[in-house]
């Protein structure tokens, strides 16, 4: 069957937004939402979508996406530049590898799947950031920032799979 | 279709783990080659961050706008709750600022009589730059806001950044529209300032936590809980006398400070231009970059 010219644009207006929803949880993650403790914890949300797009769907948001990102990540945060382009690739990394384990499994499985990468992360963050400030800092808050984001992944992984069964599913 | 699609990605399969692999290698390094680029030339980074940052500013700019409503809608609902008593209270407020203010007069009038006598030159009048927090950034490894205030409102590196409540850190980097705001939290903050109290000079150095620490205290000097803390002017990077917090806890291990401005309570803040030139130029930015305690 040949598609038309404004099908296939459809078709590619669809798959490049695993990548734009990504930068939307980036550019999400920095609103000051003004609850007293929670600047410091707010969840990793760009992490959810590395995650998930990798298990489901890498083709759309190759490894390369995922890097700048981070890099995004990076300038909007403060942080040194490179560190969170860094932990996304190495997420993509890991889940990629593990894509054989994760197919067809349960969310709970997805999840708890979630929970380890997300540590893995976190204390990629932490070292990549104490290497580059040559100074320790404690890892108390970035723990409950780990906690905070494990638990708000259910909601999101949610909307990304009704977003992957609506609009990617012919794509 | 399906089926050859399936046969082929497995034919495919080693040599496009390979390329994966390598991909991968490559990325990692180039951002390891980043971060080695950040250290080495802080200058081009925060240029590069200070573009990136102006052309997400609006887009920050709108997103912020809802939930700063949202924000003020609770705030003013709790007010209502409360109005009985906060009238009261402020009744009572006003009395006592009645005092202080036929005080004030009085010392104002005999500092200007004095002044005249010794004839003081007094310092520049401060200018101020009002900004909105458009982002809270940076999670638990960097404690930084962005202004929607940048160079063309007059916003220069090294400026402090104070609200009603005392001093909320310093300009760390600003593009065209958009300036970046160091916290006195932050791990790379180091602000010198001063016991009010008993004029004792320290470094405020934040660690990432929410009780910034008071080091470089001389030996001997005695700190107790409950001291306001104000910057001293040292260094030339602040003026002095803007209040800070006061001593949290004080023990053999350290003193630490708990701030006046409270993170999540920021909305509006004024850069403060007292045309004064900062400490942090860019060869001593690249040095505060890798301070260790």
């Amino acid at each position: 069957m040949k598609l038309t010219f404004w099908q296939r644009l459809d078709l590619i207006v669809r798959s490049v937004t695993p990548f734009f929803l990504t930068l939307v949880l980036v550019v999400l993650g920095q609103v000051p939402l003004h609850i007293p403790g929670f600047a410091e914890v707010a969840p990793l949300l760009p992490l959810m979508a590395v995650y998930h797009w990798a298990i489901y769907r890498p083709d759309l948001l190759p490894a390369i996406a995922v890097f700048f990102a981070g890099l995004l990540q990076d300038a909007l945060s403060g942080m040194p530049f490179g560190v969170n382009a860094a932990v996304f690739v190495v997420v993509h990394m890991v889940v990629m590898s593990q894509q054989v384990f994760f197919t067809g499994k349960s969310f709970l499985i997805i999840w708890l799947g979630f929970s380890m990468v997300a540590a893995g992360a976190t204390v990629l963050m932490w070292l990549l950031t104490a290497m580059f400030f040559s100074a320790f800092t404690t890892l108390d808050t970035a723990f409950v920032q780990y906690l905070v984001t494990v638990g708000v992944f259910p909601l999101l992984a949610w909307l990304q799979v009704r977003w992957q069964q609506s609009v990617l599913s012919q794509v | 279709m399906k089926n050859r699609q399936h046969l082929g990605h497995h034919l495919v399969h080693p040599e496009k783990g390979m390329a994966n692999r390598f991909g991968y290698l490559g990325l990692v390094l180039a951002a390891f080659a980043l971060m080695l680029l950040g250290k080495a030339d802080v200058v081009v980074m925060e240029r590069v961050r200070a573009s990136v940052t102006d052309a997400v500013a609006p887009v920050l700019e709108v997103l912020s706008r809802p939930v700063a409503t949202f924000d003020r809608l609770v705030d003013e609902a709790n007010a209502l709750s409360s109005l009985r008593e906060e009238n009261a209270r402020l009744r009572e407020e006003n009395q006592r600022l009645i005092h202080w203010q036929a005080a004030a007069r009085k010392l104002a009038s005999e500092n200007q009589q004095i002044k005249g006598l010794l004839n003081f030159a007094p310092g520049a009048e401060p200018g101020f730059i009002s900004g909105r927090v458009i982002a809270d950034t940076g999670g638990a490894f960097v404690h930084s806001i962005l202004v929607n205030a940048g160079v063309r409102d007059g916003v220069a590196k090294g400026q402090a950044v104070i609200t009603g409540d005392g001093l909320v850190g310093r300009v760390h980097g600003v593009g065209t529209r958009a300036g970046r705001v160091l916290l006195i939290t932050d791990l790379n903050s180091r602000i010198p300032v001063v016991v009010e109290a008993t004029r004792t000079r320290a470094v405020l150095a934040g660690d990432n936590s929410e009780r910034p620490r008071l080091i470089h205290l001389p030996p001997g000097a005695t700190v107790s809980i409950g001291d306001r803390i104000v910057t001293s002017g040292h260094g030339g990077a602040f003026p002095p006398g803007i209040p800070v917090g006061v001593v949290a806890h004080a023990t053999e291990g350290g003193v630490t400070v708990k701030p006046y401005v409270h993170r999540d309570r920021l909305e509006y803040v004024r850069v403060v231009d007292y045309g004064l030139q900062g400490i942090l130029d860019a060869t001593s930015a690249a040095e505060g970059a890798g301070v260790s305690k």
